[in-house]
């Protein structure tokens, strides 16, 4: 059942690229790099999901989603297994194009109609449930690679890298904590160590919305802890979207808590107000 | 401060690797040449005319396998397709080789004889220019490139990946093989081209050419592994080993793999369309067994007996296989194709990184201890010490 599911959610995808690849490969080279400065915050709100539905095969994973992030909030979205997180991450970052609704970056940019590379480029960064990071390049390569630049092809063939950019690297590497495994192989790094390169990744890119799906799994309580620290530090300044399971860890957070059931919200607050929700209790924290 | 251009391309190659190229060129421009034409043939080192044929042909083999290892061990896309656009680029150029024929053909006509042959009366549009030197050198680079160009464009694009790429880019170069093996096509059909006689007015047979043609392959190498190194060594080879290992992730980092991948790709058809120019006026014919899906696989066989994502490999490779071929085809032929089904299944099994990996692995263990020496640092090292090979090639192709 599930493999028919990732299959027809592979068909899906093909399909719904195809019908926007002319677009993409017209609006790509005007778009993606002046994007970025249009992001309008005027209602200090960085992202809308305003009725999204995405089904698989029948499947509803998303129904009728609504959701809303403030401009340097942090955010939390837990929620039982299946209840649409990871989905509505493919959505925001153009994965996945929604059956129905609407989602808006700032108040102008329209994701449903942007390709993965343009929205990274719109200022959407985004850090999977598993590490993934270039293994075999060294951990100072992979903050590289991710760093804010043009990244067409006739800029990377005579790319190097200038004073400032080494130095921004350094930086990075340093509040991750890589500063002495800079260079080594990411893919000889721990585990926590590569969730934290991933995380770097993320900061080299400078966005305005961070998305992270379980930042501290497999992490040690030390380095969890740390996280929490790293992500509160960078609230206000960026806007951050944390799915997790860890409840200390969203604690630890201490922002606004969104529950997702079902495909849509169930329940919003600070965390102390979610868990007393009864309807919350039943579907989720009672199991 | 940015490092400038020179300098980069400079730093891309180890010294080692610099006097591994130098050595090479200096056997190749000097050293053979002079073995061939001052030697008398009483001479031991003297270098026969069949020799001298058989190491150019190599030397574009190495070639089309640098082009290969460049899309296949950097960008992770297996082509099953490549003797496709090393055959475009023979025919492209094989049609100026036709048209210096002349009158002199068997049927003294102005056309070329398999156009005299099946009654044709005048040239085909799309062979028009063809008597012309630099259009057919241009022609060479051009076609593969185009064909390249929009095959891969789709096929990116629609985001084919792995085996089914491999398995299209095979069916490509099949059909292109039967579509060259009709009469009516104006490519000669079965035959192809061949009764060569003459380039820019000068004689093909003659002892100077054939040095000439083998020295340009030479060179033609060494230009290819300069700027591959280059390539692999800058962020855009950087980016392209990304796409490999994880191409989600490149996306969402913002770059677009469709681009990369289709400049890498077709840039490899183009020079595997320049080996194909200079291997058509040595062998002395062109035809489209070329094409056929086999040839196409036994140069996968080649980088990966080499080892990919290496270049060094690549040459390697191409020269063990196709010297062991000439050796196997010329003492025991029926065996051959057993030869390479087993070096394919040992190489698989045991070798993974190919002669590359296996002597990276001996210099490890021979080495002294690497502890507190980082990866990349061993990693780096192993790779000054794998471009010397370049030149035991070379001595290898000449004993």
């Amino acid at each position: 059942m599930m493999q028919t599911t990732d299959i027809e959610r592979a068909a899906n995808e093909s399909t719904a690229n195809a019908g926007n690849l002319r677009e993409q490969w017209e609006s790509e080279a005007t778009t993606s790099h002046l994007v970025t400065g249009e992001l309008d915050l005027s209602h200090n709100v960085i992202l809308y999901l305003d009725d999204i539905t995405v089904s698989f095969d029948g499947f509803r994973a998303l129904n009728k989603l609504s959701l809303a992030i403030d401009a340097g909030e942090l955010r939390c979205i837990i929620g039982p297994n299946g209840a649409g997180k990871t989905t509505m991450m493919d959505v925001i970052t153009g994965k996945t194009r929604p059956d129905e609704g609407k989602a808006f970056f700032g108040q102008t940019i329209d994701l449903t109609r942007m390709t993965e590379p343009q929205i990274a480029h719109a200022g959407i960064g985004r850090k999977f449930q598993k590490p993934t990071i270039f293994e075999k390049h060294t951990a100072f390569e992979n903050l590289e690679l991710a760093m804010k630049a043009d990244k067409r092809v006739r800029r990377s063939l005579f790319a190097s890298l200038f004073d400032d950019e080494r130095d921004r690297i350094s930086d990075v590497l340093k509040q991750i904590r890589l500063d002495k495994e800079a260079d080594r192989s990411a893919g000889l790094l721990s585990h926590g160590q590569k969730q934290w390169l991933e995380i770097g990744m993320l900061l080299m890119q400078e966005p305005r919305l961070l998305l992270l799906d379980e930042p501290v799994a497999g992490m040690t309580d030390d380095e969890t802890e740390r996280t929490a620290e790293l992500f509160v530090s960078l609230a206000g300044k960026h806007s951050l979207m944390v799915v997790e399971h860890d409840m200390a860890f969203v604690e630890a957070l201490g922002g606004k808590v969104t529950v997702l059931c079902e495909g849509s919200v169930l329940a919003e607050g600070d965390l102390a107000t979610v868990q007393a929700d009864p309807r919350v209790i039943e579907v989720y924290l009672g199991r | 401060m940015r490092t400038p251009f020179t300098v980069r391309l400079i730093q891309s190659m180890p010294r080692s690797g610099w006097i591994a190229l130098a050595i090479f060129a200096a056997i190749t421009w000097i050293g053979i040449p002079a073995a061939h034409l001052m030697l008398p043939e009483s001479s031991p080192l003297h270098l026969s005319a069949y020799t001298i044929s058989l190491l150019g042909k190599i030397l574009c083999y190495m070639v089309v396998a640098v082009a290969m290892d460049l899309i296949w061990g950097y960008a992770g896309i297996l082509s099953l397709g490549h003797g496709l656009f090393f055959a475009l680029g023979g025919y492209a150029f094989g049609m100026y080789l036709m048209r210096q024929i002349g009158r002199d053909g068997s049927y003294g006509s102005d056309l070329p004889d398999f156009m005299v042959f099946l009654d044709w009366k005048e040239l085909p549009w799309y062979w028009a220019g063809s008597d012309s030197f630099l259009w057919a050198i241009f022609l060479a680079m051009a076609l593969p490139g185009v064909v390249a160009f929009i095959f891969g464009y789709f096929a990116f694009r629609s985001r084919i990946k792995g085996v089914y790429f491999s398995i299209i880019t095979q069916a490509l170069t099949y059909a292109a093989m039967l579509l060259f093996f009709r009469n009516e096509t104006g490519f000669g059909g079965n035959n192809g081209f061949t009764d060569f006689k003459r380039i820019l007015g000068y004689s093909i047979t003659s002892p100077e050419m054939r040095v000439t043609l083998f020295a340009l392959s030479a060179a033609l190498l060494v230009a290819c592994l300069i700027l591959g190194r280059y390539l692999v060594s800058s962020r855009f080879g950087r980016v392209l080993t990304a796409i490999r290992d994880a191409e989600s992730r490149v996306m969402f980092i913002g770059y677009n793999p469709l681009h990369y991948k289709l400049f890498i790709w077709t840039l490899s058809a183009v020079l595997c369309g320049l080996a194909g120019a200079l291997y058509v006026p040595q062998v002395g014919i062109i035809n489209p067994s070329e094409m056929s899906p086999a040839n196409s696989i036994e140069l996968a066989v080649w980088v990966a007996v080499g080892g990919r994502g290496t270049l060094i490999g690549a040459v390697l490779g191409a020269g063990i296989v196709n010297l062991a071929k000439s050796y196997f085809t010329v003492t025991v032929p029926e065996y051959w194709p057993f030869f390479l089904g087993f070096l394919f299944i040992a190489v698989t099994l045991y070798l993974p990184d190919g002669v590359v990996g296996l002597w990276r692995k001996l210099r490890a263990r021979k080495g002294p201890d690497s502890a507190g020496v980082s990866e990349t640092a061993v990693r780096k090292a192993s790779e000054t010490e794998n471009t010397t090979p370049a030149n035991s090639s070379a001595n290898g192709a000449r004993a």
